[in-house]
């Protein structure tokens, strides 16, 4: 039972049952991106605001399973108010959080090269890499905000 | 003696002791084994078949004059002569084409049969609760040939909505449906469905992948004109399917894949394709997965369909019932409450715990259940569901099956509480 709870970790239980930042906003201003699993069916939609390259506010709506809902919750919580480098910074580390690497799927060290006290609460979910299939759950967030801060360029 | 007086060599049990990936361990607990409805396990006897196969007679098909050559074929045409008998097939194994899977067989059918008989504006119906291979072939042909493909809708309590289907059938040259719903458990109508049809001086086909091994499948007693299958969901290998046809609506359709082994002649003005079935099987056919399936059909005729849709009826009457009492409305079942008209195929929609964080906490307890839409995106559509978790009986399941699905979904449902 232990690599379940390693996936469902409190925090990640946590903000499916309480969403942060979750709703819409009015597009225009904001960019508005969907995010499609067609594999699971699970959709998501991300609106962000960029005032003077910070990216000032950030909304999802959309549904799917606990892993993808709590991973859109945290990337919120993570990028908001942030700088727009600052905001890809961090998308490419919670990237690297999610590549498996054969030593973490054959031992139980942690994943290589990332600073988990750096990324907070987003290493919660750490345990994902453990479960290859579910990676695709976790990124469907941050491939949709990464889309949506290429409009931008 | 079994009930009837027949006497059946049927025992889950056994069945259970004959498959040996039934033995598996999977996270420290003995599989259990819930997704018949996507593949079945083989037993013993369909995989030694192929292996002996193998080991001693491999050689290529037709035109083989040394020794195993010869066996090779036997083997081959004596898979079709098992499956022609299987499924009571008028013409007998001259009316089975062997396909790579339903879904190949379902795109022969729309390719070949539709392509060359439906005209613009021609009606192909079909159901809301259909698997995409049962759909796509037919938008696939409508952009081509400019068919109407028109959907028989499903009513609130899961069966096909037939109040209106003398209206529905105006126009309609192919009714296509299936047997048994993949998602639902819901078995249809066939027999009376091949009358309506024949009414309309429609034609009919079934998708019978999901109902094949659960059940007697007699075309000359349903009266239908085509019937789909796949081996592996039979007990059978991956890699091949059955289409069935009468003889004379077989032998009036066009080519499907060109090649070698399809043909009468080819010159260098042109070929002429070869009569009966394999006018279809361009290219060397599965030749193992054929002979697997031969083994398959044995044996499931040594446990008697009979018996097999008796223990399943029970099985799913009993964890119908289980389900509702248990979780007391947490848990609902996505198809028809009791078992008349009904497979073993459960549905379920847990309050809160999306199907993909119930089949994972299911795999923790070495329970196979299935989450997603299924290949029935336009039925998931039509209650308003993404996904469900979806669990499935085979002959060789037993109550204790259930039980451990139920611990294990106390257990999510407690998680996500």
């Amino acid at each position: 039972m232990s690599n379940l709870e390693d996936l469902y970790r409190e925090i990640i239980l946590d903000h499916y049952r309480s969403p942060r930042n979750r709703g819409e906003l009015p597009s225009p201003p904001a960019i508005r991106v969907e995010g499609f699993n067609p594999l699971c069916g699970d959709e998501l939609v991300v609106y962000l605001i960029v005032e003077d390259g910070v990216l000032t506010d950030v909304k999802i709506t959309g549904h799917g399973c606990s892993i993808s809902q709590a991973s859109s919750s945290l990337m919120t919580t993570a990028v908001k108010g942030k700088p727009v480098e600052k905001v890809r910074e961090v998308i490419d580390t919670f990237k690297q959080l999610m590549t498996v690497h054969e030593a973490t799927l054959e031992h139980d060290g942690e994943p290589a090269k990332v600073d988990l006290r750096a990324i907070g609460e987003l290493a919660a979910l750490q345990g994902v890499v453990r479960f290859p299939v579910r990676i695709k759950c976790a990124t469907l967030a941050w491939n949709t905000l990464t889309q949506g801060l290429d409009q931008l360029a | 003696m079994a009930p009837g007086g027949i006497m059946s060599s049927y025992s889950p049990g056994a069945v259970r002791t004959d498959t040996p990936l039934l033995a598996r361990v999977i996270n420290g607990h003995t599989i259990t084994y819930l997704d018949s409805a996507s593949t079945s396990l083989p037993p013993r006897a369909v995989i030694e078949a192929m292996s002996r196969y193998y080991e001693l007679r491999h050689a290529n098909v037709h035109r083989g004059v040394f020794q195993t050559a010869v066996e090779s074929t036997d083997a081959y045409e004596s898979a079709r002569e098992a499956v022609g008998r299987f499924i009571n097939a008028p013409g007998g194994s001259g009316e089975i084409v062997f396909t790579k899977n339903a879904t190949e067989a379902f795109n022969l059918l729309a390719k070949s049969w539709g392509a060359a008989n439906l005209k613009p504006g021609d009606v192909v119906l079909v159901s809301e609760m259909e698997h995409h291979a049962n759909i796509v072939p037919w938008f696939q042909l409508r952009e081509v040939t400019g068919i109407e493909v028109r959907f028989i809708p499903v009513t609130d309590d899961f069966r096909l909505d037939l109040a209106n289907i003398d209206e529905l059938m105006v126009g309609v040259k192919l009714l296509s449906v299936t047997a048994m719903s993949n998602v639902l458990g819901t078995i249809n109508p066939v027999k009376d469905l091949a009358a309506v049809a024949h009414r309309h001086g429609a034609l009919i086909a079934v998708d019978a992948a999901q109902s094949i091994a659960h059940g007697v499948t007699d075309v000359s007693d349903l009266d239908v004109d085509f019937l789909i299958f796949s081996g592996h969901k039979m007990l059978g290998p991956t890699g091949i399917g059955v289409f069935w046809t009468r003889e004379e609506i077989l032998n009036a359709m066009p080519p499907f894949l060109g090649g070698g082994g399809m043909i009468a002649d080819v010159r260098t003005d042109g070929y002429t394709p070869a009569i009966g079935p394999s006018r279809f099987e361009a290219g060397t056919p599965p030749i193992a997965e054929a002979v697997g399936l031969g083994a398959a059909v044995r044996y499931l005729e040594g446990l008697g369909m009979t018996h097999i849709m008796r223990h399943e009826r029970v099985l799913t009457g009993d964890a119908l019932d289980r389900l509702s009492t248990v979780f007391s409305g947490r848990v609902r079942v996505i198809g028809p409450s009791g078992t008349t008209d009904r497979g073993g195929v459960i549905s379920l929609d847990v309050d809160g715990v999306h199907p993909h964080d119930v089949a994972q906490v299911l795999d923790q307890f070495g329970v196979c259940v299935r989450p997603g839409h299924h290949c029935a995106k336009p039925l998931m559509r039509r209650f308003g569901l993404a996904a469900t978790a979806r669990a499935s009986f085979g002959p060789y399941s037993l109550t204790q099956d259930t039980d451990v699905l139920i611990e294990a979904l106390g257990h999510a449902v407690e998680m996500f509480g």
